[in-house]
């Protein structure tokens, strides 16, 4: 008892309710979900949650085709998607950063995005894609390039153009402001000295500029793969994973087979996967984002 | 960055200007023409051939949503509206009294354990919305929290508790040491100390932490959708899908709903610019 009315338990004091809501709301419930992820159990039938089967939900996940399906679309989407995004917003920093007047204005206009709910942006470009009234097809339509409409969201290919298409739009920003906030930290004294060595502007770009904007690049990525999951609202909105199942994540899967198929043993099996991959992108950035500042570190 | 050494030719200064000019407008035309859809008539939107040019601007699609008009059923948006705003605010203020504790006590204090709790607070943002629904939809139905605003304001909080420990220490962090032992040695407690010193000069970065922390309740859809079911706690977000049916859509009323979900999402983002990208970086480079 007199630990915790000595000065040494004050940073636990404090940091209790923290550590308790966690616990109550993150912890306990993975662990749940971890139980019943070896359970077969099923909402509609509640004593399954006692009806332990090993681990049966996660080799018949390993044997479905719908689940494979979906996690190597979801791993090929969030790669192409933070790609995509690190390379456009690399480019959008540096054509700002080339504009001396009206920047300020510009770094605003490029947070728009950022200000859009996930599922925001799901309905947004819904419309926008919309093959009766959506924006994209009207211009076509008018601009005499097309006679029938376009099934964005319904033919498989474009459906899944347009969900990327979407994913970068709402996430370039992210990328374009932290490596923007790193060109206005780059030192100008090391750039001189390179022209005046004779550097063209490409090996200066190559070996000084970009060297020192891994960082925010990494930082940028730490960030995404956080909430890369976030896409689930997008993709909720847009397509539901239709058409028959071509645009299938495995956040949406897993949802399907938790709350509508009500089996939420196998569910939770995916639902674990899901984190892992999660964990896996977050570790694999964060630790570049420490290599590259110790490089930063040393090269001071 | 070659600005002081080359000059650029004028060409060279046209091509990224109408670069910027075409991304600018990639951002911002999806988002206006929600906006611009919000305010015309159902009839000019469905329009074959397209009208561009809005012919008439009309209220009618807000009064509608609000079940304001007698030709149309409302939708309970009005309580969807005080739901999120209850929630969002209520999770705000809490977390951000929870966090701010957390936070000072690993920006100020040694002690066990620390960098090992630090990494369970941060992992625990790692897991998907979607993936800690599932479990929370079973132990909140056995324990009766679904559809209360009281389970998602729980749930809400430790969402926002990692990130805002996070903001927090690095503020405290800038403040030095040295004024707190000044004020304690000038006979202040350090609890006064605390709140004469240290929270007065972070109050602006707990204010931006606030904005962020209402911002991602306010926000939030994957949690809110399975965990609510009907107007006593149904969010704004949620609600948003009673627009769509199996095969018609809302346009009009959905983008009225989108306007109302932006407004405030649009003034507070605004605020807290400066920050947002601070708030990024700095935890980052500098370690």
């Amino acid at each position: 008892m007199s630990f915790w009315r000595s000065p040494r338990a004050t940073p636990y004091l404090l940091l209790l309710p923290a550590i308790a809501v966690i616990l109550a709301v993150v912890l306990v419930p993975l662990l749940v979900s971890f139980w019943t992820s070896f359970t077969a159990y099923n909402l509609t039938r509640p004593q399954t949650l006692f009806q332990f089967v090993g681990l049966r939900n996660y080799q018949r996940l390993l044997g479905s085709d719908d689940f494979w399906w979906a996690f190597g679309r979801t791993v090929l989407f969030i790669t192409i998607a933070l790609n995509l995004e690190m390379v456009l917003g690399l480019g959008l920093a540096l054509l700002v950063s080339r504009i001396t007047r009206g920047q300020r204005t510009l770094r605003t206009i490029m947070m728009f995005p950022m200000m859009f709910s996930p599922i925001l942006v799901g309905f947004q470009f819904k419309y926008i894609f919309n093959d009766a009234v959506g924006l994209v097809n009207n211009a076509l339509f008018d601009l005499g390039l097309i006679r029938q409409p376009i099934a964005w969201l319904v033919d498989g290919t474009l459906a899944n153009f347009s969900i990327i298409f979407a994913e970068v739009w709402m996430s370039t920003s992210v990328f374009a402001i932290l490596l923007l906030a790193g060109l206005m930290a780059l030192p100008k004294e090391p750039i001189e000295a390179a022209r005046v060595d004779g550097c063209n502007a490409w090996q200066v770009f190559r070996h000084i500029t970009l060297p020192f904007l891994m960082p925010f690049v990494f930082i940028a990525m730490t960030i995404r793969s956080l909430d890369v999951a976030r896409a689930y609202d997008m993709v909720r909105i847009m397509t539901n994973g239709g058409p028959a199942g071509r645009t299938e994540l495995i956040w949406t899967l897993m949802t399907r087979v938790g709350y509508q198929n009500s089996q939420m043993g196998m569910a939770n099996a995916m639902g674990y996967v899901s984190i892992i991959l999660s964990i896996v992108f977050t570790f694999y950035f964060y630790r570049k984002l420490v290599g590259a500042r110790a490089f930063m570190g040393g090269a001071q | 960055m070659s600005r002081t050494l080359s000059i650029e030719k004028p060409w060279q200064r046209w091509a990224v200007r109408a670069g910027v000019f075409i991304v600018m407008l990639i951002l911002v035309v999806p988002g206006a023409w929600v906006v611009l859809t919000a305010f015309r008539p159902n009839i000019e939107v469905l329009a074959r051939p397209a009208v561009w040019i809005p012919q008439q601007l009309t209220l009618n699609n807000f009064l509608g949503i609000f079940g304001l008009l007698p030709t149309q059923q409302g939708l309970p948006v009005a309580s969807y509206f005080v739901n999120s705003l209850v929630i969002s605010v209520t999770s705000t203020v809490v977390a951000i009294a929870i966090g701010m504790m957390g936070g000072y006590a690993f920006a100020r204090y040694r002690f066990r354990g620390k960098a090992t709790l630090f990494l369970g607070f941060m992992l625990s943002r790692t897991v998907p919305g979607v993936a800690l629904s599932l479990p929370l939809f079973i132990l909140w139905s056995r324990l009766g929290l679904i559809d209360t605003s009281f389970g998602l304001i729980l749930v809400y909080l430790a969402v926002n508790i990692p990130f805002t420990i996070w903001l927090t220490d690095g503020f405290f962090r800038q403040i030095p040491v040295d004024l707190s032992e000044a004020a304690q040695i000038d006979g202040c407690t350090r609890w006064q100390a605390f709140w004469r010193v240290e929270f007065p000069l972070a109050r602006s970065g707990l204010a931006s932490a606030a904005i962020f922390a209402f911002l991602t309740s306010w926000n939030e859809y994957a949690l809110a959708s399975q965990l609510t079911r009907t107007t006593a706690s149904k969010t704004m977000p949620v609600g948003l899908m009673d627009f769509t049916a199996q095969f018609t859509v809302d346009w009009t009323g959905m983008s009225a709903m989108a306007v109302l979900i932006i407004i405030p999402a649009l003034v507070l983002t605004f605020i807290v610019q400066k920050h947002l990208i601070a708030g990024l970086t700095f935890g980052g480079v500098k370690g």
